[in-house]
């Protein structure tokens, strides 16, 4: 009986802690395969040949592979959506946490939470019906699906995750600062800006990061309002293509096993260690906050 | 200038920057339900997809997202359930548990995109399972792992330490404090975190890409080894990939997708604020 159970605790114990790794092996297993597709390419093309050629077309004869357009469109997607989403995401934040009252608190956090529920695809669509004849006919352009176009849905799509988590930096901050500036004559504002911005900054700094990877990985939403032009990118209001865009847009003609798949899975591998990148220093970043 | 204008100022600004996400939210919402709704008939629910896809129903398209969310997530769930399990209540603060809780943290941060290319390497072509429903419920389901973890772990430990105390204390084991005593009283969290699960399997649209995705194909499956279609990727064939489709379409799927996800969360948001309630600590 009592054999029986101890039994049934070891196997049970052991079986939670399988569970438990199981994280740690999807991340593994996720790198190693793409690694294992990705790889191949580079019996081909050289690394830096890869990252830093200029052009991207992979079906010609022999196929160019160079993605510096396409992480250069990435980047000017993302650069755009951070200047619109940083600002506006920070001082939401700020407002929930610091200004509004409980009921008005309320609504802000549901409708927050809301945006964050909008799959991908149909704020693509939105956009698409919305947002991009209007950036046709304000800035008289022969096409609406620009870079800017992009940023500015992206910068939705950032927004939540920078809300929340610069929001519980905020909060996890000592009541006595504040109270102290305030106590000092500061007004509310003061205290704010000058005490509790300053104390909460690691952890917001994590939270515009993870904002950002957010807006890097997004892929639906972009790709149906960029424009899909893999070339280098010389304005914000012309079409750009981002690396995710790339991958889910060719990789329905790629064929397994070709030069082309190689490559879409190599810019997967760029994805994965630009997320890896983001979310360890994010990490960090929080971990700083807590001690 | 004078704090309190400089304040006033401030505050006006901070209220402005939430007043635009809520209008937006508002009228993105607003706009989908008044031009999607005339769409949505009896016949649009229930028809497959006729000509080319301008016109008939999505019937094979709700019916394939269906499946696909239920199968994530009876692959997610026990494994979310049981890793929460041993970060709350076995793992000790150790370098392990460190690593597992980065590895959460990145697993949740992998773009959308790469979780469709490690699909189709692992399940359609490695596998051999092609791109059929199983293989695009195990991709969704890894994608999900780490919000089930998250929300399951914040539920079980909330339950407080004294409960689990009186518990070991009259002679249950480990193993039975937890099955009758702490997920008891974590169900609410953890409900919560599955339906939202939930949702973001629904809405998903790149890891079902290369895995299970069919552009066309007005059928219901027959096995987890079928292609399906799947409602986010029919919204976005029928808006980018098949010229002259009726807006009215569009809205209609649009509206039905949304409607799907937003009612889960609505699920969820409910269960916390009926839980929260009734917390008896």
């Amino acid at each position: 009986m009592t054999t029986m159970r101890a039994v049934k605790e070891f196997v049970i114990e052991k079986l939670v802690l399988l569970c438990g790794l199981a994280s740690i092996f999807f991340v593994v297993l996720i790198f190693l395969f793409l690694l294992k597709e990705g790889f191949a390419v580079f019996k081909t093309v050289n690394p830096f040949a890869f990252l830093f050629g200029k052009s991207w077309y992979p079906i010609s004869d022999p196929p160019q592979l160079g993605i510096l357009p396409l992480i250069l469109g990435s980047l000017i997607v993302t650069a755009g959506a951070a200047i619109i989403s940083i600002p506006i995401g920070v001082g939401c934040a700020i407002y929930i946490a610091e200004i509004a009252p409980r009921r008005i608190k309320e609504v802000l956090k549901a409708g927050i939470e809301l945006l964050a529920a909008i799959p991908s695809v149909v704020l693509g669509f939105i956009g698409m019906v919305t947002l991009v004849p209007l950036v046709k006919t304000v800035f008289h352009l022969p096409t609406g699906l620009t870079a800017l176009s992009g940023s500015i849905m992206l910068a939705f799509m950032a927004m939540p995750t920078i809300v929340s988590i610069a929001e519980d930096a905020l909060y996890s901050i000592p009541k006595t600062y504040k109270e102290g500036a305030l106590a000092m004559g500061a007004t509310h504002w003061q205290a704010i800006w000058r005490v509790m911005l300053r104390a909460a900054s690691s952890g917001i700094l994590a939270a515009i990061m993870l904002g950002i990877g957010r807006v890097i990985g997004e892929t639906m939403a972009v790709m149906m309002i960029t424009g899909n032009a893999a070339v280098i990118p010389h304005s914000f209001v012309a079409p750009v293509r981002t690396l995710t865009a790339t991958i889910a847009a060719e990789m329905g003609e790629a064929v397994v096993g070709s030069e082309h798949y190689f490559a879409l899975f190599a810019i997967g591998i760029v994805l994965f260690v630009i997320s890896f990148g983001v979310n360890v220093t994010a990490d960090l970043f929080l971990h700083k906050r807590q001690q | 200038m004078n704090p309190y204008r400089t304040q006033k100022i401030a505050f006006s600004f901070l209220f402005l920057a939430n007043l635009l996400i809520l209008v937006l939210v508002g009228v993105i919402v607003a706009v989908i339900v008044q031009k999607g709704l005339p769409a949505i008939t009896w016949q649009f629910l229930t028809d497959v997809p006729r000509q080319g896809m301008r016109a008939g129903g999505i019937l094979p398209a709700l019916v394939g997202t269906l499946y696909l969310v239920a199968g994530a997530i009876v692959f997610a769930l026990p494994i979310g359930l049981f890793a929460a399990i041993y970060l709350s209540e076995y793992a000790k603060d150790s370098l392990l548990t460190r690593l597992i809780k980065l590895a959460i943290v990145n697993l949740a941060g992998v773009p959308s995109v790469v979780y469709g290319l490690f699909g189709l390497a692992l399940f359609v072509v490695f596998f051999k399972f092609g791109a059929s429903i199983l293989s695009g419920s195990l991709t969704l389901g890894i994608m999900i792992l780490p919000l089930i973890i998250t929300a399951s772990r914040e539920a079980l430990e909330s339950v407080p330490q004294s409960f689990r105390e009186v518990s070991l204390s009259l002679g249950a084991s480990k193993w039975q404090t937890i099955q009758h005593i702490v997920l008891p009283n974590a169900i609410p969290g953890i409900l919560t975190g599955t339906i939202l699960g939930l949702g973001r399997a629904a809405g998903e649209t790149a890891p079902i890409l290369f895995t299970v995705a069919a552009f066309y194909l007005p059928q219901l499956p027959g096995s987890i080894f079928d292609q399906v279609m799947a409602l986010p990727y029919h919204l976005y064939v029928i808006s980018t990939q098949v010229p002259n489709v009726d807006e009215k379409t569009r809205y209609g799927t649009a509206l039905v997708l949304l409607a799907l996800v937003l009612s889960m969360n609505l699920v969820a948001i409910v269960i916390r604020y009926k839980f929260r309630m009734k917390k008896k600590w």
